[in-house]
């Protein structure tokens, strides 16, 4: 039976692992390829590198960090931040990741992840995809807007891009749909309005956008707790749960989690 | 002891060849005949498409092929396995090299696909020598939306379940595939890759 997979995401900023919340008083945390390496040896199913300076600048030393972690761990990794063409994935492929995250660089250019699902085929392109909701009054509509109740009340989900700084106007449903049709072969998804909170994920929007694809969804940003981790893969059928500081400071191990997961019935590998 | 990793040019060779070192095989990376003639084993490694691997790696069929009937081990990984049995769905009907009889289809639409992630290893053949030191129930990453469907019962060496169940390893003689990646699999991925190198060794 397929595992429900658990995934420290490292925010790398200038080739070093930053930590900080939503963007706020990012502090060094260490060399990525050291970190990777201890969450490989202590359970970790992938590891998710972000890119969160992504400027060009940078391409190098972040492709010397593809280089060394290829060479040091032995489960898939993926690496985002600042993607905006097939070059740009063909570099990173190339140096050793498994798989690539593209957001602001897909609504930029849907073709993006059609011409280059067609190139390296959709299992190594992942579409990452920020989320923050937009309430409605009453019982009110909103036309081409998927619109549901919630815990906080009735809303629907815009698409953010530029690491959440612009809203675009996009149902994020109906965006999800359209980057599995261009070939995207998983999704992550991210909310502003649950990031760095550590009150749970987005359990509404993952549970219908499970529904609704055909490829696995990878719940990222809110995990406090690792129930927070159990209902995002039970009541929001997330396939994979990302999580970075409830790992980074320690509070909880992978192993951790997955053991607490085992024991509720989810099937993980331990 | 040498291995050749056929290079088809397509996708990322970098993890198999770091992953076969790492359990102490001397590798190479090559599309040139004499130096896949030359190796003591072979590699058939593959992210992709079907129809454009097969393309790709049509050139090499015939060398590849002789070789095997010649006796060298040979080991396929994913896209690997798949361009060794008869032929494939994925895209159109196409023809692969047919060292294990049977076609590659689809995952059923019953579960998500591509079947991405940890899944599980049932045993049909334990004695098989890629499975030495591997428990039975072990869990391995796979990337993949067709599998092939093996007609010759023989052939399988394990099963694994998504929505289906379809085998996860095959071997015939010296010839060995794997439907997920052994070199993503963690530990118990590099003891399949090391058995695979004691095998060319023994």
């Amino acid at each position: 039976m397929l595992a429900k997979r658990v995934i420290p995401c490292l925010d790398m900023m200038n080739g070093r692992v930053v930590k900080g919340i939503g963007f706020k008083n990012l502090r060094d945390a260490g060399d990525p390829v050291e970190l990777a390496s201890h969450y490989y040896k202590h359970g970790a199913d992938e590891i998710v590198f972000l890119d969160v300076t992504a400027s060009y600048e940078n391409r190098d030393i972040l492709i010397d960090v593809v280089e060394r972690t290829a060479d040091s761990i032995f489960i898939p990794f993926t690496v985002g931040g600042g993607i905006r063409s097939t070059e740009d994935i063909r570099r990173i492929l190339c140096s050793g990741a498994d798989k690539i995250t593209i957001n602001t660089g897909a609504v930029k250019d849907p073709d993006l992840i059609q011409k280059s699902a067609r190139v390296f085929g959709s299992q190594c392109i992942v579409s990452s995809i920020d989320i923050k909701r937009v309430y409605v009054r009453g019982k009110s509509e909103v036309s081409d807007k998927t619109v549901l109740d919630t815990p906080q009340g009735r809303c629907w989900w815009d698409v953010y891009i530029y690491g959440g700084r612009t809203q675009t106007n996009i149902d994020a449903l109906n965006w999800a749909e359209r980057v599995v049709q261009l070939g995207a072969g998983e999704i992550v998804v991210s909310s502003l309005d649950f990031d760095g909170t550590k009150q749970g994920y987005d359990l509404v929007f993952l549970r219908e956008l499970s529904e609704r694809v055909p490829v696995p969804i990878i719940a990222s940003s809110g995990a406090g707790t690792p129930e927070h981790i159990l209902k995002a893969l039970t009541i929001g059928k997330a396939d994979a749960a990302l999580a970075a500081s409830i790992f980074h400071y320690g509070t909880y191990t992978v192993m951790e989690i997955k053991e607490y997961l085992a024991r509720n019935g989810v099937p993980v590998r331990l | 002891m040498k291995m050749a990793i056929i290079d088809y040019g397509l996708g990322n060779l970098r993890s198999i060849k770091r992953g076969l070192e790492a359990v102490r095989a001397e590798v190479f990376i090559t599309h040139e005949r004499e130096r896949i003639t030359d190796a003591d084993a072979i590699v058939l490694p593959g992210v992709g498409a079907f129809e454009e691997a097969a393309k790709n790696l049509e050139p090499l069929s015939e060398t590849i092929l002789d070789q095997i009937w010649a006796g060298k081990p040979l080991l396929g990984v994913c896209l690997g396995l798949q361009l060794l049995f008869t032929t494939s769905t994925e895209g159109g009907l196409h023809k692969g090299l047919d060292v294990f009889k049977g076609q590659v289809i689809q995952l059923p639409p019953t579960v998500k696909v591509p079947h991405i992630g940890w899944n599980s290893l049932k045993f049909v053949k334990p004695d098989d020598p890629l499975l030495e030191n591997i428990p039975d129930g072990t869990y391995v990453y796979f990337v993949h939306s067709y599998y092939g469907d093996a007609e010759d019962s023989g052939d399988v060496v394990s099963k694994t379940f998504h929505g289906i169940e379809f085998s996860s390893v095959v071997s015939k003689s010296h010839v060995f595939a794997t439907q997920f990646h052994p070199e993503r699999s963690g530990e118990i991925g590099l003891q399949i890759l090391k058995n695979f190198v004691e095998y060319v060794t023994s």
